[in-house]
């Protein structure tokens, strides 16, 4: 927001509250109310205005408050979002970065507990990622701001107090590829947001009992950097999925049918894919952790892969 | 319902023109609404309604505003301004009958929605923007994308899906943007647009409030009765409120939504008295006459470019055509359309030029004469104009085409030989 003054923000408290999850504090007694703008509770149309300010000139970044809200704004996302780069034919570019916190989170209850990636890929003309660490936030996030698509930023309401040493200075992670995360032989494990941390707990117990687990947090949701996850797969020849999306039309629903397609000859057994249960996320603890993939889980599918 | 134009300004007392709040009626409401052949009940309830309107708020209604202006001559344009807005309106009455006609030539296909009838809401209130100003509208859009300057043979190749179109072909009827004439769409969802122009609005206020720059461009959004029980369209009344953004919410009521009668959808259907409950002037206007559109639009843009925020202007008007070309129109009563085809914004212009000796039939003849080739030519044009080749499938999905991503050799897509061949894998 300093560098280019087009940069604004737009949402439900991200002004005077800071944001729900303190994203934006401080922001609007730097740049002031007008830059951060507070909107009324009304996603489809200020999603729209971010989008029709995008077209006149402005660089907005939309925050979905959960970013379940996002529902609302499909009508927005999809028709003009998307799709009116196009239908313009070029003429009118979206430069915007719709962000905010998704994902299933401590006993939120099943409506603030969506993955809206699953609904949002198959939309053309936008890009998703999805950030997991500090240092791949602030990178994604400035190179979506800077990128001349639409981008929509996943971030994870159980990742907002992780706690990172990042430099100070400018930088940017490419928003197409992949992050390796621990390198291996034996199996390439791919995932993304928050459960990067329990494949990383996963893997230490799958080192200590001897296997060598090549872990990579694919980050874009879409498009799929299939290089760096293809150069994994002719090394490892078998792949494990771990994702948060429901078993239905997932980003693993969609990663899988990519790998098949493009790296069929290179696998030594099928692609297995763990996802969380196709259930509304219940309010009870219990029941809410086992819809989600859990590092014990993860381990045995890497035993029975690699038999 | 007269024809003809008086010489003065149009005052209260003539139901063509409403003031801010209905005065407080003890006799109970006539039973047809507008120029509708279906009657209208009043429940009780509304009774009430009006006694308590008199309570005053302090918005300013637009129409009183106008009243005040003293007028020094008796007629409302010049001759200039007049030739202008006929031709105009002669513009989009002949492109859209030459849209029907190649329509059923087989030259344009999928959803055409014309806009026979209503050119004087598209004149009334486009010609009073500068190129800077920006129009937003819906899939009825040929017209006023014409208004706004886009030339005719851009507007025609689109239709015929060539790539000459000014979309490249890619947006058809219902799509119609211009980045250089600040035509931001062509819509096919209603009231999807309505925030896109509260967003451009926004962009005016942050340019002059932010980046300091002198920015007094307004924008038009242009949308249906039938619009006006959407969501959007109240979500952004607020906004457009709230956040005082040089916004004009234009509503082209022209009663039916394809067959759906404004009476049976809307709970209260005189549109206009939704603005003031945002807190905007809230302003009926005769559709059908445009130079009380043009009075109205004045003091509307007016009041937008000194920064004093969003005016909703229901204008009552008629389609004298189907919603689209496939609609068969069978559920509108004749009486109903003979009684707009009556009131025809053209017929009644040329009246009010001829009568008051701005014009002679002459040279409106020419100017008929002179839209006729123009339309012609863009024919001519559309027609002899390539089609989209396969090379501009993958162009245009994204502005950044890395968007693609980065295929298992290492390379973006993008820069796959075949992307611009419209053959690569994406």
């Amino acid at each position: 927001m300093d560098r280019d003054p087009h940069v604004c923000v737009m949402g439900e408290d991200v002004g005077h509250y800071g944001g729900s999850y303190k994203v934006t504090k401080g922001l609007a007694d730097k740049f002031g109310d007008l830059r951060v703008l507070d909107t009324p509770i009304c996603e489809n149309a200020f999603t729209g205005m971010g989008i029709g300010a995008a077209m006149t000139g402005l660089r907005p970044v939309i925050e979905g408050m959960n970013m379940g809200f996002l529902l609302l704004a499909f009508n927005q996302i999809s028709n003009n979002c998307g799709m009116l780069h196009y239908t313009s034919g070029g003429q009118f570019t979206i430069p915007v970065v719709i962000r905010g916190p998704g994902g299933v989170g401590r006993q939120l209850g099943a409506e603030h507990s969506q993955r809206l990636e699953s609904y949002f890929q198959s939309i053309p003309g936008i890009q998703m990622v999805a950030c997991s660490t500090p240092y791949n936030a602030k990178g994604l996030m400035k190179a979506a701001i800077r990128s001349e698509n639409p981008v929509i930023l996943f971030e994870h309401v159980l990742l907002y107090n992780l706690k990172e040493k990042i430099p100070d200075e400018e930088y940017i992670c490419n928003l197409e590829e992949a992050e390796m995360v621990r390198p291996g032989e034996h199996i390439t494990i791919l995932t993304y947001s928050r459960m990067r941390y329990h494949v990383m707990q996963a893997a230490k117990t799958l080192v200590n009992k001897g296997y060598d687990p090549e872990v990579i947090d694919i980050r874009s949701l879409k498009p799929f950097d299939l290089y760096t996850i293809g150069n994994s797969v002719k090394k490892t020849h078998r792949v494990l999925i771990v994702e948060e999306c429901m078993r239905t039309g997932g980003i693993g629903a969609s990663l899988t049918a990519a790998i098949n397609e493009n790296f069929h000859d290179y696998l030594d057994a099928p692609v297995m894919c763990l996802s969380s249960q196709d259930v509304p996320t219940p309010y009870a603890g219990t029941l809410e952790e086992w819809t989600v993939v859990q590092p014990a889980q993860i381990v045995t599918a890497v035993e029975q892969l690699c038999q | 319902m007269a024809t003809s134009f008086s010489a003065t300004l149009p005052l209260h007392g003539s139901q063509e023109n409403r003031l801010l709040l209905p005065p407080i009626r003890l006799a109970p409401l006539p039973s047809s609404f507008l120029g509708s052949t279906r009657s209208l009940t009043i429940p009780s309830s509304r009774r009430l309604y009006h006694a308590h309107a008199a309570r005053r708020s302090p918005v300013v209604g637009v129409q009183e505003v106008v009243k005040e202006k003293k007028v020094t001559n008796s007629l409302l344009i010049t001759k200039e301004e007049g030739l202008v807005l006929y031709e105009d309106m002669i513009l989009g009455r002949s492109f859209e009958d030459m849209c029907a006609q190649m329509y059923y030539r087989g030259k344009m296909f999928g959803f055409v929605h014309l806009y026979n009838g209503q050119e004087a809401v598209s004149t009334g209130f486009i010609k009073l923007l500068t190129q800077s100003d920006s129009v937003v509208s819906t899939y009825r859009d040929h017209v006023h994308a014409l208004s706004k300057g886009v030339s005719a043979r851009a507007v025609m190749s689109e239709l015929f899906g060539k790539v000459t179109g000014c979309c490249r072909g890619q947006g058809g009827s219902m799509h119609m943007f211009s980045k250089e004439h600040n035509m931001l769409g062509g819509f096919a969802f209603i009231g999807e647009g309505i925030p896109v122009a509260t967003g451009a609005a926004f962009t005016s206020k942050y340019k002059r409030e932010v980046l300091k720059q002198d920015c007094e461009d307004v924008t038009v959004a242009f949308f249906g009765d039938g619009t006006c029980n959407n969501g959007q369209f109240y979500e952004c009344l607020n906004m457009a409120a709230l956040y005082k953004l040089p916004i004009i919410f234009v509503v082209e009521n022209n009663l039916w939504a394809i067959g759906m009668s404004h009476l049976r959808s809307t709970s209260d259907p005189e549109i206009w008295k939704k603005g003031p409950a945002f807190g905007m002037p809230g302003v009926h206007v005769d559709g059908m006459d445009v130079l009380k559109v043009r009075e109205v639009a004045k003091e509307a843009v007016m009041r937008a470019r000194r920064g004093e925020g969003p005016t909703l202007v229901e204008c009552e008007t008629y389609r004298f055509r189907g919603h689209s070309l496939a609609d068969p129109d069978e559920l509108r009563d004749a009486a109903e359309k003979a009684k707009y085809a009556a009131r025809d914004p053209i017929t009644a212009l040329k009246k009010y030029l001829v009568e008051n000796k701005l014009a002679s039939e002459g040279e409106l003849k020419t100017i008929e004469k002179k839209i006729d080739e123009l339309v012609e030519e863009a024919v001519e044009f559309a027609d002899a104009s390539p089609q989209p080749g396969r090379s501009q499938l993958l162009e245009n999905v994204f502005a950044d085409p890395k968007g693609f991503g980065i295929g298992p050799d290492g390379r973006y897509r993008c820069e796959d030989p075949k992307f611009t061949e419209g053959t690569a894998q994406v």
